[in-house]
């Protein structure tokens, strides 16, 4: 059995001994470079371009502006909950008469070499008139406010509104009420790899187009549609990909731009991202302020929830659509039972980088809210934090539950578990019994140490369906095609396992092809943890047809009825005592004699998302003087219900959890108030480093499979990263109980730590 | 600036000794030696993820010292002794025990911080052939990855001296 094994990865050869190959490592003959001239300025209308002087420049080959793309251009559509109200406020691939933050693209220059462009770039001359930016997603819905989109009449696109009963009715019958409001900040993915594009065109028209990821299906179709081409015409391949994590491989607007200059020159055209650009123009996220109220009871059992949020967007609709807040709004209540719920989402346009997901997107901000909330509510009531959680958990017998709203056109129904379950496991491990000694005992040593816990469910498996391929060689290799596509998560070694499983050969015999539009049929890609839930449950009902085949097969030869036979280390075997029959190599030249094809193909279709869930718990120390946290444990509880490479697993949950940190304590994509980005390189966006992401401990825990597909996985992909934020806030509070310090925003910055144990007195 | 100016007048000669290998190359005096090596040399396995000297990605052994190649220009490292990933591995094609640990232990995702990761942690590994979790995580620091939470490096490189004090031994 190869499934639940913790076997090395395939990938890992290529990529540790430098023969990788992504997109910045291929070179075509005649290969040129694009340089993207952005705006300056946040606001501002475009008076005059003049390209006259660049153009002359040595090397130069090509510049484009907004006048010179066809007149019919259309915006870069919505992938993922498109909405017609949201379509006037999309982007187009160049800014036409008005840009509407630092960092859109204004032209595009073509030179012999990155050098040469760059040179030339300075020369082009653009006149703006600059307008009034608003940066703020409140501030942007006040009425004299900067309008973005005059088109749209607002800067508030879209609002989305659920409620379950009657929260107003129920908050009045409450024994007890809060309200706070809470923000968590702009942050994103900042994979390693920036972005890039290698695009060819070739006499015959044809594109094919280097550098895609993620949705490598999609894009395909839309840059067939946006560039007027035939879908045949073009091929997109994914290259390696040096972390996604979200914001890598939408359809941005260079993915329009590269293409086309390749069309017009005829010769292979690179662009590559530096650093700082990366920060201004791929997708941003997370930023929101959440202003809740909740009701409930002197026992801490929440009844009532209510929350308004302020969602900011940026300056353009990009191809998220509303997914991020629409999952907020919906997965904000968590694994909790509230019998009344309302929230609605602002979704307002500011003069910002626009946004997109980033891992765990919705659920870590959501996730920071709820979890400390819940915590916020045992101090009010003086209770054990862990036991308010207790109380309002839905319980396993509740399942399936329905928490009555909706994202992503899915009523969200949490499949199975029991949530108490994680908690406990986390609660042991921490010690929390004991953890009140051992905090009085250090406070008597002056030292200021504290345990916090969070809750959360993800969700994954989004559908509604994945592809896969399977297609045994008369040499006996195998070759599996997907629609996934590898952004360093593992899925070639994945699939190769679920594979093996079924055919009975080892993994390292099946070859994992992925991202390349000419090879692989169809595919949604790898996003929200759908990949091992619907490309692998794909990819083990293909394998599973062509075992059946070979079995069938086999049975015919032998004469024996076809259940009693099974596939095992490379040979048929008879089921029961697993005694081999016929070799593999022996069964295969009778089928290509026979010619009968031995390729399966099957489409795995989902209706519902599935739902993992666990729990985080942090115990840290603070200094008082400076205000420097330090992590002392750090623990995850996760149910995935299946693991197909626990250490796979475990390297997502480690890797997700050193993100969430980041977004916790040190990322912040922060603006100033003429919006020009001042966090916008490593030197001030603070990503961290091996000194402050800690050992963290994992238990993956398998006892609620999925009902939803055969492997029963639930995915592994963002449950590390959505959690840390409150795990480590509830800590710092409970280090600090008796300040009474308002941990209400992201990041928990050392400064806003020290400022408040300066300006609060101990309470008592 | 608009005046052509001859290509040729521009260019300098340099000499590198990179993995064991002699090349001779002429390149602009502005050109980072991470594009020399990336573009000119075609040894891409030096990877750029920053080029302001922050993340690590891009670094080489330079005359002995791990060496941003992102920081310096290629005629700096004019008659310099380069090594990068792709001379990690033995003669024979075997992997270095970093290589080895790193597969072992997961000290991998995406790939992209790995090359510079190997190099800075080979330059640890030479010096303290025994370092404890802290002093690994202290030498690696100055590489950012965005992918693995660190830990599966720090095992990797324990793995990886265990394995060459073995050897030595
Ligand atoms: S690319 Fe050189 S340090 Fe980042
Ligand atoms: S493995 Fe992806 S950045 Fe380190």
């Amino acid at each position: 059995m190869s499934i639940g094994a913790s076997l090395k990865r395939l990938e890992d050869y290529n990529l540790l001994t430098g023969r990788g190959q992504y997109v910045g490592d291929l070179q075509f003959p005649d290969q040129c470079e694009a340089v993207i001239i952005r705006s300056p300025h946040a606001h501002a209308i475009i008076r005059s371009i003049d390209v006259e002087e660049a153009r002359r420049f040595d090397g130069v080959l090509l510049i484009l502006t907004a006048s010179d793309l066809p007149g019919d251009l259309r915006p870069i559509p919505m992938r993922l909950s498109p909405d017609p109200i949201l379509e006037k406020a999309l982007q187009y691939p160049l800014a036409k008469d008005r840009v509407r933050y630092v960092g859109d693209p204004v032209a595009v220059i073509v030179a012999k070499d990155r050098y040469m462009a760059e040179d030339a770039a300075d020369f082009i001359k653009i006149e703006y008139d600059v307008l009034p930016p608003v940066t703020d997603a409140v501030q942007s819905l006040q009425p004299d406010a900067p309008l973005l989109h005059p088109d749209a009449g607002t800067n508030e696109v879209y609002l989305i509104y659920s409620k379950k009963g009657d929260v107003a009715e129920r908050l009045k019958t409450c024994e007890h009420v809060l309200k706070e409001e809470l923000y968590v900040q702009r942050h994103s993915g900042i994979p390693m790899e920036t972005r890039g594009l290698l695009a060819l065109c070739d006499e015959d028209e044809r594109l094919t187009v280097y550098g895609a990821a993620k949705v490598v299906h999609f894009n395909h179709q839309l840059m067939a549609r946006l560039l007027n081409k035939n879908k045949e015409d073009i091929r997109l391949v994914e290259t390696d990909c040096g972390g996604g994590f979200g914001p890598r491989g939408e359809f941005y607007p260079e993915d329009y731009l590269i293409p086309f200059a390749a069309m017009r020159l005829k010769r292979p055209v690179r662009w590559i991202e530096d650093r700082l650009e990366h920060f201004k123009a791929t997708n941003h996220s997370r930023e929101q302020t959440h202003q809740v109220t909740v009701g409930f009871d002197g026992d801490g059992r929440i009844y009532a929830l209510r929350d308004e949020i302020f969602f900011d967007q940026g300056g353009y609709i990009r191809t998220h659509g509303t997914t991020v807040p629409s999952l907020t709004q919906a997965m904000l209540p968590g694994p909790y039972d509230f019998s009344d719920i309302e929230i609605v989402t602002h979704l307002a346009l500011t003069n910002k980088t626009p946004v997109g997901t980033y891992r765990g997107p919705g659920r870590f901000e959501g996730t920071f809210v709820r979890e400390r909330v819940i915590d916020m509510v045992a101090a009010h009531l003086k209770l054990d934090p862990t036991v308010v959680r207790e109380r309002n958990y839905i319980r396993p017998e509740q399942m399936p539950y329905t928490n009555g709203l909706s994202a992503l056109g899915q009523i969200v129904e949490f499949d199975s578990g029991n949530y108490a379950e994680t908690l406990d496991w986390a609660r042991k491990f921490m010690g929390w019994d004991s953890f009140p000694e051992k905090q009085a005992r250090a406070r008597q040593e002056g030292r200021f140490i504290g345990l916090g816990f969070a809750s959360f469910v993800e969700k994954s498996g989004f559908g509604p369906w994945e592809f896969a391929e399977v297609e045994m060689r008369p040499d006996g290799r195998v070759i599996c095609k997907t629609g996934l596509t590898e952004v360093g998560q593992g899925i070639t070694t994945t699939l190769a396992q679920i594979c093996s499983d079924q055919l009975g050969i080892p993994y390292d015999r099946i070859s994992v092809v992925h991202g390349d539009t000419d090879l692989v049929e169809k595919g949604n890609g790898s996003f929200a943890t759908r990949g091992a839930v619907v490309g692998g449950s794909a990819a083990w009902h293909a394998a599973g047809l062509l075992k059946e085949k070979l079995l069938e097969v086999a049975a015919g030869e032998l004469a024996v009825p076809v259940d009693m036979l099974a596939l095992k280390d490379g040979s048929v075997v008879y089921s029961e005592a697993g005694q081999v029959v016929m070799l593999l190599d022996d069964l295969l030249p009778i089928c290509l004699e026979r010619g009968i094809s031995l390729c399966e193909e099957y489409t795995f279709h989902i209706d519902h998302m599935t739902y993992p869930y666990g729990c985080h718990a942090a115990e840290v120390e603070l200094d008082p003087d400076t205000g420097a946290l330090h992590i002392l444990n750090y623990y995850i509880a996760y149910d995935i219900g299946r693991a197909i490479n626990p250490m796979l697993v475990e390297g997502q949950l480690v890797g997700g959890m050193a993100q969430g940190l980041g977004g916790a304590i040190y990322e912040e994509l922060k603006y100033d108030e003429i919006g020009q980005l001042v966090s916008g390189s490593f030197m001030d966006y603070l990503i961290p480093t091996s000194m402050e992401v800690p050992e963290v401990q994992t238990e993956i825990l398998e006892n609620y499979p999925s009902p939803l597909n055969p492997l029963g996985v639930k995915g592994a992909g963002e449950g590390g990263t959505v959690a840390v934020a409150p795990a480590i806030a509830n800590a710092i509070v409970n280090a600090l109980q008796e300040y009474a310090i308002p941990i209400t925003s992201l990041p928990l910055r050392p400064e806003r730590i020290r400022e408040a144990l300066k300006q609060m007195k101990p309470e008592r | 600036m608009m005046e052509k100016t001859a290509e040729s007048s521009r260019l300098k000669t340099i000499t590198l000794k990179v993995n064991h290998k002699e090349y001779t190359v002429d390149v602009e005096p502005r050109m980072l030696l991470s594009d020399v090596l990336r573009d000119v040399l075609r040894l891409t396995g030096t990877h750029v993820g920053c080029e302001h000297g922050v993340c690590g990605a891009c670094t080489i052994m330079m005359d002995e010292r791990p060496v941003r190649s992102c920081l310096v220009f290629g005629v700096q490292a004019d008659q310099a002794e380069i090594v990068t990933v792709e001379g990690l591995e033995s003669e024979n094609g075997e992997l270095h025990p970093l290589q080895k640990g790193f597969w072992e232990k997961h000290g991998l995702q995406c790939g992209f911080c790995t090359p510079g990761m190997l190099m800075t942690a080979c330059h640890l590994l030479e010096h303290n052939p025994d370092p404890s979790r802290e002093e690994i995580r202290e030498a690696i620091s100055g590489n950012l990855c965005r992918c693995t939470g660190y830990q599966g490096i720090v095992d990797a490189v324990e793995y990886a001296a265990k394995e060459m004090r073995e050897r030595a031994e």
